[in-house]
This record gives structure tokens, C-alpha cells and sequence, in this order.
């Protein structure tokens, strides 16, 4: 079965490695994606800001496009692996449907570049497809090299989950963690799996910001986990690209991994490195098994 | 007395702004606001109340009772990173982060956010780049945060630059959608009919604040 697929802005330059990822694993599982074609900007968290509508009228042009490339089924699947779109999406998919006024005026908008959303799409987030629609069996079934060793803190971030994903817990998230489990890795119980992660913040209130990156971190060293997987391109930048800097004014050197849930499974699939783009890592994901257990769980001084 | 960060601006009852409370509230859901029983729920839940100047049971409490100007010069809705743990957590089910997001905009319709906080400077620009080409471009967006802010800053985020670069994790090709004319014509709709403001508009904004 394919999938229509939505990568969204932060693909294309410091999430790449989320995007590369995702189309090798739904490859892998026999579901390829289909890119959908001449996508724009979900509109993020700041278009909201500013204006409301015209923050659903961007979303919505991605939702009519997806219904006029994905046929003439009753409802069609948009798969959007990143939070923040999922989350633009997700909201933008619900008010339409539930608010006349916003429909009306957002359609209107539509209309005026001949397009029209009549409200067939589902937003899907990849977790919800493996775990709902493919199946842990399937993910079983494919693991050539099985993750023994790798203790793995699941981070979800906070708006994959909230607040109107209705594929998993608002606060204590488990589909990432029977993914994990499936693949033979460990998972690590930890509670601040929802946590923020301080999002833009690092940029552009940078004290606030390293200081909510750095609170999951230490928490997810503290527990004895060697690597961190995300769902998030924003949180994953976060989390591993300030780790240097986070090093410095903490005054604890920090040397954790992360990398996306993704990419873990295509370990365990044996596809080559460079089609998950593990070379884009800062902090290289462990060699081998024997690697992880001396690290012991101990990345972090703490 | 030594004055709280907090202090309130407004000291008189004739200055608040009665109809401010009904002016937020508009927002699909927005009439919950008026059900809030101040339990502090969401100000425990967020994890930036600790540095923010009001916590968010204050400015709803401040919207309430029409500290209009008070609540447009704070930092809180802006710190606001969207994480909706408020949202889900708040007993009486108010969209607190919704409530954050139509405050932003009334700050930024009234040029009234505060001046000298990157937040709102970055949301504009992220505005007019995507109003623009339908995409952002990360690299793009940063450069011109720090030259509208602090240009001296862009030297300390060189060396990660570079390291994403050579991770061809941040090019410097400008992203944008091939059916521009498609976008404009949709945000150019909605512009007309409900007045939202154009980016030529918020530009002549800025200069006025410049």
C-alpha cells in the first residue's frame, strides 16, 4: 500500500536526516511514500501569532492537494512525520470540520487558486501507521539486526501527542517505546517524555531554552539511557546540536545520542547508513552492541 | 518600596479596557475563558512560568479584568512555546495556548508586543518569508533574526553553522514552492476580506517603530 507523505520545511535542511529515514523504513516495509506534490509551510506555531486564518488557509492548501492526488476514496491517510506539522495539520483538519465560519472563509480563499477542501483527509503520524496500520508483527518480521543493548529513552516532544492526537497517551506516550521493543532494543521508563523542549527558544531566548534541552538530557543520562530517539526534527536539533554549549554552561560534559525513532528502526532493518542518514548525526549512534554496554549507561557525568 | 517586575502599569480603574476580555475570547472556544477558577493549574504545568514576569493564571486573571496594556507589554504570551501542557491539563478544559496566540495577535496588529524580545521579531519574519515563498528556509530566517537583532550574535553561531553545513544539514538555497502565484492569490483573498494586515503592512510598521 502507499502513502501520500508530507516532509514539511525542516526536512530539507537540518531535519534531513528525518525525512531520508522515514521514506527508507516505509520502503523497506513495503509502503512506499508518495511525496505530495508542491507542498507549502504548515504554517507553523508563529504563523498562529499572527494571523489565525491565514494560518488554516496554509494548511488547508496542503489538505485539498493531498485530496486531489490521493483519488476519489472516502478518506485518504496523509502521512506527516514532523510534530509541529502534524500538529498545524492536525488543528487546521479539526477546526475545519468543526467551525462553519472557518470553513467557509477558508475555502473561499482556496477557491481563488481553484482548489477546495471537502474534508477527506486523516493526518497520520507515522508512529500511528507502524503501530495501528502495519503492525508490530510486520516490524518484527523485518529485523535483521536486532538493537540488544541499545537502552533507549523515547522522547515524544510535546505537540505530537498534544492536543488532539488520539493515537496514543497525552501523558504517558507508549507507542514509540513497543516499537523500540519490537526491535529488540530497551526501553528506559522516564517521565519526561512530553517534556518541552524549548522549541525556538534556543534561538531566540537562549538561557530559557538550553536550560529545558538540557533538563531532558541529564534526566535520560540520569536513567541510564544511551541513546535518545525523537519524533521531532526541532526537538532533535535541540537536544543534540547545543551539546557542546549546553556542556559549557552547565559545567557537565554531555555526550548523549540522538536520533530519530526512525532511523533506530532502519538499524535494526540493516539498511545502510547512508540511506538513514546517520552520517548527519553530531554524536554518532553506537558502533556495535559491545560499544553500548561499555558505555553503561553512562554518558553523562551526573 | 522596590517595584516587581510584574508591577502592574495600569493604576486606575478607568484605565482598563473593558471590551479586551470579549476581544479574546472571540476565538473559536474563546468564551471558557470566562469559566477559569484560577487554580494555577496551567502556571504549574508550563515550564516557562518560572521565567516569565506574569504566570499564565495571571494573564488570564489580567484579560479577565481588562489589564489590556499590561498584558500586551509582558513577556509571557511570547515565551509561550506552545507545548499545550496547560491545554491539557486545566480542570475546567480552556484552550489556554489558543488564549497565548490571540493575545500575540492583538500585540502584533497593535505594534504593542515588547520591543526589545527576538520572539516577535523572529514570528514576523517567519510571516513574510512564508507569505513570500510558501516555504522556510531555516539559514535564511536566522540571518536576518540576528541582523534585526543582534548581528554581533551571527559570530557565536558561525562554528555551528559550519558544522551543519558540512553535515548538509543547512543550505543556503532558498526553499520555495513552485505555484507562488497559487499562495498569493489564496493570502491575498483573505487579506481583502478580512483585514488582516499584508506584510507591505507590517513593514511600514516596523519603520514606524524604528
Amino acid at each position: 500500500m502507499k502513502y501520500l507523505y508530507y516532509p514539511g520545511c525542516s526536512s530539507q535542511s537540518t531535519g534531513k536526516a528525518y525525512g531520508e529515514s522515514v521514506e527508507a523504513i516505509f520502503e523497506a516495509l513495503g509502503a512506499p511514500l508518495e511525496e505530495l506534490e508542491d507542498w507549502n509551510c504548515c504554517g507553523a506555531t508563529t504563523y498562529m501569532s499572527i494571523s489565525e486564518l491565514k494560518a488554516f488557509t496554509l494548511s488547508a492548501r496542503n489538505l485539498a492537494l493531498a485530496e486531489r492526488q490521493g483519488g476519489d476514496t472516502a478518506m485518504l491517510d496523509l502521512v506527516v512525520p514532523c510534530a509541529a506539522c502534524y500538529l498545524g495539520l492536525n488543528k487546521a483538519n479539526k477546526y475545519l470540520a468543526e467551525h462553519r465560519e472557518i470553513r467557509e472563509k477558508v475555502n473561499n480563499a482556496l477557491s481563488a487558486a481553484g482548489l477546495e477542501y471537502k474534508g477527506r483527509v486523516r493526518v497520520r503520524h507515522p508512529l500511528d501507521i507502524l503501530v495501528n496500520e502495519i503492525g508490530l508483527d510486520k516490524i518484527t518480521e523485518r529485523v535483521k539486526q536486532p538493537l540488544a543493548g541499545y537502552r533507549v529513552a523515547c522522547y515524544y516532544g510535546c505537540q505530537l501527542v498534544r492536543p488532539y492526537a488520539d493515537f496514543d497517551d497525552q501523558h504517558q506516550p507508549v507507542t514509540m517505546g513497543k516499537i523500540i521493543k519490537a526491535l529488540g532494543g530497551e526501553v528506559v521508563d522516564w517521565p519526561l517524555k512530553t517534556r518541552c523542549c524549548g522549541g525556538s527558544l534556543t534561538g531566540t531566548y537562549e538561557d530559557q531554552g538550553l536550560r529545558l534541552s538540557y533538563m531532558i538530557l541529564n534526566e535520560a543520562a540520569r536513567r541510564g539511557a544511551t541513546v535518545i530517539a525523537t519524533a521531532c526534527p526541532l526537538c532533535q536539533f535541540n537536544l543534540e546540536c547545543y551539546q557542546t554549549k549546553m556542556g559549557r554552561r552547565f559545567g557537565q560534559p554531555i555526550n548523549m545520542p540522538v536520533a530519530f525513532f526512525t532511523q533506530l528502526i532502519g538499524v535494526a532493518f540493516g539498511l545502510s547508513p547512508r540511506k538513514l542518514g546517520l552520517h548527519r548525526l553530531f554524536v554518532p549512534l553506537p558502533k556495535s552492541v559491545e560499544a553500548v554496554a561499555d558505555a553503561g549507561g553512562r554518558h553523562v557525568n551526573s | 518600596m522596590e517595584k516587581w517586575q510584574g508591577w502592574p502599569k495600569i493604576q486606575f480603574e478607568s484605565e482598563l479596557d473593558p471590551g479586551f476580555a470579549d476581544e479574546i475570547a472571540s476565538i473559536p472556544g474563546g468564551e471558557k475563558l470566562f469559566s477559569c477558577i484560577q487554580c494555577g493549574t496551567c502556571s504549574g504545568m508550563c515550564p516557562l512560568s518560572p521565567c516569565m514576569d506574569h504566570t499564565p493564571r495571571q494573564i488570564i486573571a489580567m484579560i479577565r479584568a481588562g489589564f489590556k496594556e499590561d498584558v500586551m507589554s509582558s513577556r509571557t504570551t511570547w515565551l509561550c512555546a506552545s507545548c499545550y501542557a496547560c491545554t491539557v491539563e486545566c480542570p475546567k478544559e480552556i484552550n489556554i495556548t489558543d488564549l497565548m496566540y490571540a493575545a500575540k495577535r492583538v500585540a502584533i496588529r497593535e505594534g504593542a508586543f515588547p520591543k526589545r524580545l527576538p520572539i516577535p521579531i523572529l514570528a514576523r519574519e517567519f510571516f513574510a518569508e512564508v507569505e513570500k515563498t510558501g516555504r522556510s528556509t531555516e539559514s535564511w530566517l536566522l540571518v536576518r533574526l540576528f541582523l534585526k537583532t543582534n548581528p554581533f550574535d551571527m559570530l557565536k553561531q558561525a562554528g555551528l553553522g559550519m558544522r551543519l553545513w558540512l553535515k548538509g544539514r543547512m543550505t543556503i538555497r532558498r526553499e520555495s514552492i513552485k505555484r507562488r502565484g497559487e499562495l498569493h492569490k489564496m493570502l491575498k483573498t483573505l487579506d481583502s476580506q478580512h483585514m488582516v494586515k499584508s506584510q507591505r503592512e507590517l513593514q511600514a510598521e516596523e519603520k514606524e517603530i524604528a
